[in-house]
């Protein structure tokens, strides 16, 4: 991994972000998730940065982003669509789901598209087994979904685009 | 019984409750749990709100209360009315002015919000009258749905920081670790250890510094009361932490809650807030030498974090990769401190326990098995939400009389209980009392709480691949037997699903198991092939159909499926082709439907979605 140009422009706003927090390593979890929240995903140069405030090798930060599911190396995109893939989604046929959401938008999972404006996840269980199969898109949650309902919530987001370009 | 109910509550009594005393002063309770809010719950409360400011004619206007989730999410947005106790289901932003206009100013109950039951066909006016409400017993949940979980006061009214008081007044951190003990009260978790044997031995270690950590690391798929607690009465998990605190002589505690959940963390950090500046935490509790203060923890997300050892190592700002636990974290926790670490249901009951005593708690429950648990049941049941009942009731009652049974009459073929490390309990262990040993007798556990309900429409062995290919991808990677066996059973059983199995695959399955159980490290490994074995005990059947007939039973396995639609029972509803993503079915309406196999993506839509059982798995014809 080698840090981008453009990261630079950047770095004062990670300073910022990063040294909100002391530098004690029980806070490394909340800073790391903190800079993925602000920019969907952890940049190069802030991981270099984090590692400097805590006081840890870049190898540690590099092995917490990569073990923790929340963590992604490469930027994510503007609308995150996140199917849930607990059991109760699951019986209640969230493949499907995925697989329209996939077919849709030509992408598959853990993938962004490439003008950076979705990306599609799974999630082990959002708790809301009520309401299953699950869809949540940036904090909005969408119950009982039905692989019908997918193009008109891809559309709601502006993605008329790639429901047309995908159509089966 | 419409009528009746009218007259009892005649419109004229109502009237002039309104404006009386304020003690009866009406209060509007609207469920914002998560279920309720994906559902526009939050819509409906900001309408009560803008809607009852314009009522000037009500001199004293009813108080509106968001709260956390009552558990019937099914039945979603609730909307509750006090002190009448009406309960409003499914409720929309419409309805509001309805309700306002009818209900709270003229007293008249409006029928189409309110539960009709579906066996008595009766309209019940209250949920407390319904079955799904009337066989719970609520300890852990005892204050969710009837407290704005952001009012400090809602909950001191309710009992709350009353066991603390009467704690710091009257008793010793000994004192409390004894009523725990003799209350018999058990970890909520899933390991089912003896909560009170916990605190004792943390008690009993030597170090400068002890903590208390609530694991809210909720990652059982299909569990969610976790979450529900968190979100729904964060003050009693505070209050409990700080009963632990002084138990063990503790100093700062730490909650660990997931991530995903954020309306756990906001409600959570707004009491501990709250609590401080009440004096509930912080330096010299109510002027005791208590002092002690709760920090929140986020979880990165990895489901091994709930594992106790992985949990600290995560607070510390490591990997989340468990040891093995020849010293228990009571001994060396976190950073080498002594450390109890309990579950979220737990540290709710506590308050409960040391406010009322032992007795009372103790008298509830199995011989080994005290007190309530709650169950997020879910699946294909009529009711799904979150039930709290005691120990030792009957997967029958909770599924059946509870849940109302299961969606469109369907069969009942299996309850998954325990989380991915669980296992799948079959019909015929119905009458099987729920509490520890009994779950872990029948190849399952308790786990957190989840009961998943499965029909005829699932297939067993890709449940058992489902929940193989959610431990593969969370075992940290650590020890051997559980990273490469659940890989190897992983393999197998896609292969099983793809008609590509053979007889001597179940060998193999059953032989890697024991090996995982018996070499593994932590606890996530040894249990992981239990969903596995247990599918195998009780569902060896689906697996052989699967392997030697090349046929999914259930319909779900995509390669060894084929739907078509039954000419003599279709009656051209139309049903399926609305549901049908692929637009592969054709035919007018009245007239038979036709699956186009060639389009078809064998998800099954079709063949869940029918009511007349014209869809059909072409494999049963061809037997």
């Amino acid at each position: 991994m080698q840090i981008e140009a453009r990261e630079y422009e950047y770095a004062n706003d990670y300073k910022v972000l990063i040294e909100s927090y002391s530098g004690k390593p029980e806070h490394l979890l909340a800073i790391m998730q903190d800079v993925q929240k602000h920019y969907n995903y952890l940049p190069r140069l802030a991981i270099s940065m984090i590692s400097q405030h805590v006081g840890i090798p870049v190898s540690r930060v590099y092995a917490m982003a990569s073990f923790y599911k929340a963590f992604s190396l490469v930027p994510k995109g503007k609308f995150i669509f996140r199917v849930c893939d607990g059991t109760a989604c699951h019986i209640k046929n969230s493949a499907t789901l995925l697989d329209q959401l996939q077919e849709h938008l030509g992408i598959e999972v853990d993938e962004t598209t490439a003008d950076g404006l979705f990306s599609i996840e799974t999630v082990n269980c959002l708790g809301a087994c009520a309401l299953a199969p699950v869809m949540v898109v940036n904090g909005k949650v969408y119950g009982k979904v039905s692989p019908g309902d997918v193009e008109r919530i891809i559309n709601e987001y502006g993605g008329q685009s790639y429901a047309s370009q995908h159509k089966c | 019984m419409w009528k009746e109910l009218l007259m009892s509550m005649g419109g004229r009594a109502m009237q002039a409750s309104i404006n009386v005393n304020s003690n009866d002063r009406q209060t509007v309770l609207v469920c914002c749990g998560t279920g309720c809010t994906a559902n526009g719950g939050r819509e409906v409360f900001k309408t009560f709100e803008t809607l009852l400011k314009d009522h000037a004619e009500i001199e004293l206007l009813p108080v509106i209360k968001a709260t956390g989730c009552n558990g019937w999410c099914e039945k979603g947005p609730l909307v509750r009315l006090l002190p009448r106790d009406i309960t409003y289901c499914s409720v929309a932003p419409e309805d509001v002015s309805e309700i306002i206009d009818k209900t709270l100013i003229e007293g008249i109950l409006i029928k189409r919000l309110l539960y009709r039951d579906p066996v008595s066909k009766e309209y019940l006016s209250s949920h407390h009258q319904t079955d799904f409400y009337r066989k719970q017993h609520k300890i852990a949940l005892r204050n969710i749905g009837e407290i704005d979980p952001g009012q400090i006061d809602d909950y001191i009214e309710r009992e709350g920081y009353q066991a603390l008081k009467k704690a710091l007044q009257e008793m010793s951190g000994q004192g409390i670790i004894n009523i725990v003990q003799a209350a018999g009260l058990r970890g909520r978790g899933g390991g089912g250890f003896p909560t009170g044997r916990k605190w004792q031995a943390c008690k009993n270690a030597s170090g400068e510094e002890k903590f208390i950590i609530c694991n809210g690391d909720e990652g059982d798929p299909g569990a969610f009361m976790d979450r529900s607690i968190l979100e729904g009465d964060p003050h009693t998990i505070i209050e409990g932490m700080i009963l632990g605190a002084y138990a063990v002589g503790a100093s700062r505690g730490y909650v660990y809650v997931r991530d995903e959940y954020d309306l756990a963390v906001q409600n959570l950090g707004q009491a501990i807030n709250d609590a401080r500046q009440r004096g509930y935490l912080g330096n010299r509790i109510l002027g005791s030498d208590l002092t002690f203060d709760i920090e929140i923890v986020r979880g990165g997300g990895a489901f091994v974090c709930g594992e106790e050892t992985a949990l600290i190592a995560s607070i510390e700002g490591r990997t989340g990769e468990p040891h093995d636990k020849y010293v228990f974290p009571t001994e060396k926790g976190l950073w080498g401190m002594p450390t109890v670490i309990n579950n979220v249901e737990t540290w709710a009951n506590v308050p409960v326990i040391v406010l009322h005593g032992a007795e009372p708690f103790a008298r509830i429950g199995t011989k080994n098995s005290k007190g309530t648990k709650v169950f997020s049941l879910v699946g294909k049941v009529v009711n799904t939400g979150l039930v709290e009942v005691p120990m030792g009731t009957t997967l029958r009652e909770v599924i059946y009389e509870i849940g109302g049974g299961l969606l469109k009459k369907r069969s009942f073929k299996a309850v998954q209980t325990g989380g991915p490390s669980g296992g799948c309990i079959p019909a015929s262990l119905l009458d099987l009392p729920i509490d520890f040993d009994s779950l872990t007798e029948a190849g399952s556990m308790m786990g957190s709480g989840g009961l998943i309900v499965m029909d005829d429409h699932t297939c067993m062995v890709e449940v058992a691949r489902y929940y193989t290919n959610f431990l593969a991808g969370e075992s940290c990677g650590k020890c051997t037997p559980c990273r490469e066996g659940l890989r190897a059973q992983l393999e197998i059983l896609n292969r099983i699903c793809d008609g590509e199995g053979t007889i001597e695959d179940l060998d193999l399955l059953e032989d890697i198991s024991v090996t995982m159980q018996e070499a593994s490290l932590c606890a996530l490994g040894r249990t992981a092939p239990n969903p596995v074995l247990s599918t195998l005990r009780y569902f060896r059947e689906e697996y052989l159909t699967h392997i030697e007939e090349r046929r999914c039973p259930a319909g779900v396995c995509r390669a060894l499926t084929t739907f078509y639609i039954d000419p003599v029972k279709c009656t051209g509803c139309q049903v399926c082709k609305k549901h049908c993503s692929v637009n592969a079915i054709q035919g007018e309406k009245k007239e038979v439907h036709v699956i186009d196999e060639s389009i078809c993506i064998r998800c099954g839509e079709c063949y869940r979605q029918c009511a007349f059982d014209a869809v059909k798995l072409r494999q049963e014809e061809l037997r």
